[in-house]
C-alpha cells in the first residue's frame, strides 16, 4: 500500500506523471495554482501501491511518496 | 624575515621568482614568446614550494583555471603575450565582474595580428580601458627595471586581495628579457587576506556563490555602481608615478616602461647640453595619474609624450593635462626599439618650438 | 508507512524556473540525490555553465562558481587543484561542452581532472531558442536549421561519450537517459557512481544525460519522452563506455 503528496504550488501540469503510473490514478485537474499551471491530481487514492514511478518522472521534484 | 637576497636575473625570472615570494602556488599558462621564461621559471620551482604549474591547452582555459584558483581563495597567476592576452579577455572580464583577484601579466609583443616578439606598448588602450565587455577596469603596473618587475609583481598580488580584482603586469621584451642585479625577499612578507568569501565547501556555513550574472535590472545596476565605487576608491588611492628631476624643468617627458627607460638616457644628455627636462612616470596606468599630469602641466606648460606605439597613453595625457599646455606627441609604432638619440631629438625639438 | 520518495535535502526549497517536462529538473535532483548520498554537500562545490543551467547555484545548497560559456571544466580543474579534498562537478549543456567548450572538456578527461562531469544532451541551445547543437540529430528542425540538420554543411551529431571514452584520464564514462522510471534509477546510479569515483581519486567522471527540451522540440512533454526513445538512443546508444575499477573494491 502507498501513498503520495503533490505539492501543488511546484506542479508545472505536465503530465509525466499521469503517464507513468500504470494505474492511472493521477490526472490534471481543474485546479490551478498560482503560476497557473493546471495541476495534477490524484484519483483513487486507496490503489495507489508506492512504487514512485510517478515521483522518479516528475522534474519538478513535486511529489513525495511513502510506502 | 629576512631572507634578502641578491640575484642577477631577468625581467621574466623577476615576475616568476616574485610570484612564489609573494605566496602565489597556484600558475596556469598556455606557451608563448617573449614570456617563455616564467613558465620555465615556475614549472621548475613551483613544485618545490608544494605549488601547482599546469600548462593549460590554451589560454581560454588557462584564465579560467585561474579564475577557477581564484574562486577556491588561492592567490594564481597567469602571464602570456599579445594574442594569448587577447583570449584571455572574456576571463579577465568575467573575473572583474566575479570580483577575483589574480595577477595577469603581459609581457606584449607587436601587433596587431601575430605581429612578431619585439617590444611594443601597443596594448595600453586593451589594458587600461577595460580590454574585454562590459564596463569594468583592472589595476595595471608598469615596470621599468627588473627590481620593479619583481617589486610590482608583489604588490600586484597585495592590490588584487585588497580590492578583489584582476591585477595585470604590463611590460614587454626589453623588461623581460634584460638582465639585472634584483634584490628579493627581505621585506615584510605579503600576505593574502582572509578570503572569507572564497568557495571551500560550505561546512559550518550557509553556500557561497561566485557569480556575475544578474537578470534583474535593479541588482543589475547596483552591481555595476559597486565595481564603479571601488575603481573610484582605486583611483583615489592606488596611483604611483615617479617624478625625476621635475623641479627645475623647462620640459616634462612623460613615458611609461620600457620607453621611460630609454628617455632616461635620453634626459641625462638633454641635461649634460644644458636642456632642463624632467620626467614623469606612470607606474600605475590604471589608475592613471590624471591629477599629478594635471599639476605639473600648470606649472610647466610643454609636455612631450614618448610611446613605443602610435599614441595610446597620451590620449589620457591630454584628458588629464591643464588647459594651456601644450602636448607633444612622439610614438614610434612598435616593431624596431626607441632609441635614446631620436627621444632626445624630439626633447630639442620641443625646446626649440619653446623658445620660439 | 515509512517515505520512500522525498525531496532531497542538497536542493533547496525552491522550484525550478525549467519549462514543463524539462528533464534539467529530473538530472538536478540526481545529482542532488548522489551528493545526499554520500554526505558530501558541505564538501562540494558546482560549477555552473551557461545554458538554461546557469542558475544552478539557486537549486543546489552548496557553493557554486559560475564558469563562462564552454569553461566550466577549466574552473573546475582551477578550483579542484587547490581544493584536493572537495568534490567538485560541472553541469553543462551540449552546447556549451560540446560546441564552445569542446577543448576545455577533452583536455580536463585527457589530464584525468579528478571532477565529475554531468552532460546535459537535449539535441539544441535551449536557452538562447532551439538553435542547431552539435548533438542535432540529422533531419532535426531547430530555428538555425529550418530545412532540418544536414551531414552537408553541418556535420554529423557528436557522440561525446564515445570520444571521451578513449581517454585514458577518464575513470567512468556513460551515457543514460532520464525518459522512463526504469531509465531514471538506472541514470541514479551511474550518477552516483561516477561522484564515487570522484571520492574516491579515480580521476575525471563523465555522465551525459539524453535530455528532453520540450519547448524547444516543439513537442508535449510525454512525446518528448518518446522521441528520446525513437529517435536519440539508437544512434546515442545508453551505455557504460569506461569504467575504472575503484581499488579497494576489488
Ligand atoms: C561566449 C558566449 N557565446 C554565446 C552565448 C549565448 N548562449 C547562452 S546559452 C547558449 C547555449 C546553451 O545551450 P546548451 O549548452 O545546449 O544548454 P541548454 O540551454 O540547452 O541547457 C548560448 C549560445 C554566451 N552566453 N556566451
Ligand atoms: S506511487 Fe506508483 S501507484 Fe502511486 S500514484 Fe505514483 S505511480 Fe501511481
Ligand atoms: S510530473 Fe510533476 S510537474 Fe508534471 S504534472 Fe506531475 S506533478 Fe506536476
Ligand atoms: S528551453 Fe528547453 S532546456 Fe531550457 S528549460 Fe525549457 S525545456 Fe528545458
Amino acid at each position: 500500500m502507498g501513498r503520495i503528496q503533490i505539492d501543488i504550488e511546484r506542479c508545472k501540469g505536465c503530465g509525466l506523471c499521469v503517464a507513468t503510473c500504470q494505474k492511472e490514478l493521477i490526472h490534471i485537474g481543474e485546479k490551478i495554482n498560482s503560476h497557473g499551471y493546471h495541476t495534477a491530481q490524484i484519483h483513487n487514492k486507496g490503489e495507489c501501491v508506492g512504487c514512485a514511478n510517478c515521483a522518479e518522472m516528475c522534474p519538478d521534484v513535486a511529489i513525495e511518496v511513502w510506502r | 624575515m629576512n631572507d634578502s637576497r641578491k640575484r642577477l636575473i631577468n625581467g621574466n625570472q623577476a615576475i616568476a621568482a616574485a610570484a612564489i615570494d609573494a605566496g602565489c602556488r597556484y600558475y596556469f599558462s598556455y606557451p608563448i614568446t617573449p614570456q617563455s621564461e616564467i613558465p620555465e621559471y615556475l614549472s621548475l620551482h613551483l613544485p618545490e614550494v608544494g605549488g601547482t604549474f599546469l600548462q593549460a591547452e590554451s589560454e581560454i582555459a588557462s584564465i579560467n583555471m585561474v579564475l577557477g584558483a581564484s574562486a577556491a581563495g588561492a592567490r594564481a597567476m597567469t602571464s602570456s603575450s599579445g594574442p594569448g592576452i587577447s583570449l584571455k579577455q572574456e576571463g579577465l572580464s568575467y573575473m572583474a565582474a566575479d570580483e577575483l583577484p589574480a595577477l595577469i601579466v603581459n609581457i606584449s609583443r607587436t601587433g596587431p595580428g601575430l605581429g612578431g616578439i619585439a617590444a611594443s606598448q601597443g596594448d595600453y588602450f586593451q589594458a587600461t580601458k577595460g580590454g574585454g565587455h562590459g564596463d569594468y577596469r583592472i589595476i595595471v603596473l608598469a615596470p621599468s627595471s627588473v627590481q620593479e618587475m619583481y617589486d610590482l609583481t608583489i604588490k600586484g598580488f597585495d592590490l588584487a586581495d585588497t580590492y578583489r580584482t584582476p591585477v595585470m603586469i604590463l611590460a614587454d621584451s626589453v623588461l623581460g628579457q634584460m638582465k639585472e642585479s634584483v634584490v628579493m625577499g627581505g621585506r615584510k612578507k605579503s600576505t593574502p587576506t582572509k578570503k572569507d568569501w572564497a568557495l571551500t565547501g560550505c561546512e559550518g556555513r550557509s553556500p557561497s556563490i561566485i557569480k556575475s550574472l544578474y537578470l534583474d535590472g535593479d541588482k543589475s545596476s547596483e552591481h555595476n555602481r559597486k565595481l564603479f565605487e571601488k575603481y573610484q576608491r582605486i583611483q583615489k588611492n592606488e596611483v604611483i608615478c615617479e617624478l625625476n628631476r621635475c623641479k627645475d624643468a623647462d620640459l616634462i617627458l612623460i613615458a611609461f616602461g620600457s620607453a621611460a627607460r630609454i628617455a632616461k638616457t635620453s634626459i641625462e644628455t638633454a641635461r649634460e647640453k644644458g636642456i632642463k627636462v624632467g620626467m614623469l612616470r606612470p607606474i600605475t596606468l590604471f589608475p592613471f595619474p590624471n591629477q599629478q599630469v594635471r599639476d605639473i602641466s600648470t606649472n610647466i606648460k610643454d609636455i612631450l609624450v614618448v610611446e613605443q606605439n602610435t599614441g595610446q597613453m597620451v590620449e589620457d595625457v591630454l584628458i588629464s593635462a591643464s588647459e594651456n599646455a601644450r602636448v607633444t606627441f612622439y610614438g614610434k609604432p612598435s616593431g624596431n626599439v626607441l632609441e635614446a638619440e631620436e627621444i632626445l631629438c624630439q626633447i630639442e625639438r620641443c625646446m626649440n618650438k619653446v623658445g620660439t | 508507512m515509512k517515505q520512500v520518495f522525498k525531496r532531497p535535502e542538497s536542493l533547496r526549497d525552491v522550484s525550478f524556473h525549467f519549462c514543463p517536462g524539462c528533464h534539467h529538473g529530473i538530472i538536478h535532483r540526481l545529482v542532488a540525490e548522489a551528493i545526499d548520498r554520500l554526505r558530501i554537500r558541505t564538501k562540494t562545490i558546482g560549477i555552473a555553465s551557461v545554458g538554461c543551467s546557469v542558475f544552478l547555484y539557486d537549486y543546489f545548497d552548496t557553493d557554486v562558481c559560475e564558469a563562462p560559456h564552454g569553461r566550466a571544466p577549466a574552473v573546475a580543474t582551477g578550483v579542484k587543484r587547490v581544493h584536493k579534498d572537495r568534490i567538485v562537478f560541472a553541469f553543462q549543456g551540449d552546447g556549451d561542452l560540446a560546441a564552445i567548450g569542446t577543448s576545455e572538456i577533452i583536455h580536463a578527461a585527457n589530464r584525468g581532472e579528478n571532477i565529475t562531469v554531468i552532460f546535459v544532451n537535449n539535441t539544441v541551445y535551449g536557452m538562447t531558442g532551439g538553435q542547431m547543437a552539435p548533438t542535432t540529430m540529422l533531419g532535426q528542425h531547430t530555428t538555425t536549421t529550418p530545412r532540418g540538420r544536414s551531414f552537408l554543411g553541418d556535420g554529423y551529431p557528436l557522440k561525446v561519450s564515445e570520444l571521451l571514452a578513449t581517454l585514458e584520464g577518464c575513470s567512468f564514462v556513460a551515457r543514460v537517459a532520464v525518459n522512463n522510471p526504469a531509465n531514471v534509477r538506472r541514470a541514479r546510479k551511474m550518477i552516483l557512481k561516477a561522484f564515487e569515483m570522484q571520492v574516491n581519486n579515480m580521476g575525471f567522471s563523465f555522465v551525459e544525460v539524453l535530455s528532453a527540451c520540450p519547448t524547444n522540440w516543439k513537442m508535449t512533454p510525454l512525446d518528448a519522452l518518446k522521441r528520446v526513445d525513437n529517435e536519440l538512443i539508437p544512434y546515442f546508444p545508453l551505455k557504460v563506455f569506461r569504467e575504472k575499477t575503484i581499488p579497494d573494491k576489488l
